[in-house]
């Protein structure tokens, strides 16, 4: 379970947010909405400290993230798989080679088994036969979907995604938010999903958080999403050409 | 960030650096191919950077030695002395801070902004050990050992333009040179490659991992990490030849 308790950042004497207070459960998954540059990026980037709040705490089943030592860090940050925006692969090593980088660093297994954990991973994103393609020889969604194959490939039980489906057209936005689905429904990963995309939200999430206006504005269920009365939110999902039914 | 905070910044990626040695296994890897890119891939510039200092040396000291009181043997002397003392050292590293620490900041400044350390870092990676460490002991290492091939070819440089040239024959060049060739000369040599190795690396490192601010943030930290290695190579050339010689 991660508790979010009365987070505030700041970026030398401008103020991302505020007061933020979140829980999400075991299996359960968040999507955290907002406008671009509200801050939602660097939230995520809180929940493994790969930044440190002004104020306030973090605590992944019990333990406060920032107050652990570096040797804990680490081990902690590997219970998490994070896909980057850009997906962040390695461009130094292959596509495959990057789904299994992690495991040959940490997990003490056989060669043979760090070859089949990978292909694995890569079947679940529907990649079977990526080769020894390099990451700049593939297209945004299929960088993703590698992506997501190396935060899954170590198992891990909670999964952070910032903007997912940004930059993808619908159909390929579509097949990742199935994905998301299917990490989420068959191996019950908790997860925070960072995303402006309301579509994707609909379809990946069970609770919304939003931020506006330097802290989380609005937060709930997804039905309550739908009905939700808070004029910015509206107006922010009314943008985004969806309609709610 | 004023000066103090620079420094600071500094010495906190260098202590961390030590404080990773005893991980061998994370930077072992890559220690290996840093090492050929640093030193086998620099081969060939540092070559033809000896031959051609060594060749302008002996024909501008030819130029100035016009009287016949001093034998032409002189020539070599000189040549090779301030070759072994100065111009292998010195000018290799000027041309390696463009050659190594460009490749360094550029690298670990695209990682930073791709996010590519984020990512290895919420795997539970030490960023710094795999990607400072290698490429800072791949510098103190190859540095020397590129002084050594730019001090043999810019004295073969200048036997070669001298003969060439007709201005004096090879077995007088080696005659002079073999007269004022000393092995403490070469150890401070030696000595300062080393310096200049682990300056240009360390900078280039601190720069590259700490770039902000996407393709043009990236070309700051290089062209940062190119002019401060050079500036402080000089000085400390100048305080190296103060205290050893």
């Amino acid at each position: 379970m991660i508790e979010i308790r009365n987070l505030k950042k700041s970026f030398g004497s401008h103020l991302i947010w505020e007061n933020v207070n979140l829980d999400v459960n075991d299996g359960e998954t968040l999507a955290v909405i907002g406008k671009s540059g509200s801050g939602k990026s660097v939230l995520l980037k809180h929940l493994n400290a790969l930044l440190t709040p002004d104020e306030g705490y973090i605590r992944i089943d019990g333990q406060n993230i920032f107050e652990q030592d570096y040797v804990n860090l680490r081990k902690l940050r590997q219970r998490f798989g994070v896909l980057f925006q850009g997906a962040a692969l390695f461009d130094s090593i292959s596509a495959f080679e990057n789904v299994a980088f992690p495991l040959r660093y940490f997990k003490d297994i056989e060669e043979d088994e760090i070859q089949e954990r990978a292909k694995r991973s890569l079947e679940m994103v529907d990649l079977k036969s990526i080769g020894d393609k390099s990451p700049a020889e593939l297209s945004g969604g299929m960088r993703k979907r590698v992506g997501l194959a190396r935060a899954i490939v170590t198992e891990p039980d909670y999964l952070l995604y910032d903007e997912p489906t940004s930059g993808l057209d619908p159909l390929t936005s579509d097949e990742i938010n199935d994905l998301i689905n299917y990490m989420a429904d068959s191996l019950e990963i908790t997860s925070v999903v960072v995303t402006h995309d309301i579509h994707s939200v609909l379809k990946v999430a069970e609770k919304v958080a939003y931020i506006d206006d330097q802290e989380i504005s609005w937060s709930g269920t997804i039905d309550e999403l739908q009905h939700a009365t808070q004029k910015n939110l509206r107006e922010f999902i009314k943008a985004s050409e969806y309609l709610i039914s | 960030m004023n000066l103090f905070e620079e420094l600071g910044r500094f010495s906190n990626l260098l202590y961390k650096t030590l404080r990773s040695s005893t991980e061998v296994k994370t930077y072992s890897g890559n220690l290996l191919l840093e090492m050929i890119k640093t030193g086998y891939d620099s081969l060939p510039i540092i070559l033809l950077t000896g031959v051609f200092t060594g060749s302008v040396m002996t024909i501008q000291t030819a130029y100035q030695l016009t009287t016949s009181l001093i034998p032409k043997s002189t020539i070599g002397a000189i040549v090779t002395q301030s070759t072994v003392i100065e111009l292998a050292a010195v000018i290799s590293s000027l041309v390696l801070a463009g050659r190594v620490g460009a490749r360094i900041a550029t690298e670990l400044g695209t990682m930073r902004v791709s996010e590519q350390i984020d990512a290895l870092e919420s795997m539970g990676f030490n960023s710094v050990t795999y990607l400072v460490m290698p490429r800072l002991v791949a510098g103190i290492v190859m540095f020397p050992i590129l002084y050594v091939f730019a001090l043999t070819s810019g004295i073969l440089g200048g036997v070669s333009s001298g003969a060439l040239l007709g201005t004096l024959a090879p077995a007088e060049f080696m005659t002079g040179a073999q007269q004022y060739f000393f092995g403490s000369d070469v150890v401070f040599g030696l000595t300062k490659s080393l310096v200049f190795g682990f300056i240009i690396t360390s900078i280039a490192c601190y720069k590259g991992y700490y770039a902000t601010g996407g393709a043009e943030g990236v070309g700051k930290a290089t062209t940062q990490a190119t002019v401060l290695s050079c500036i402080y190579i000089l000085f400390a050339d100048l305080i190296l030849a103060s205290i050893l010689l």
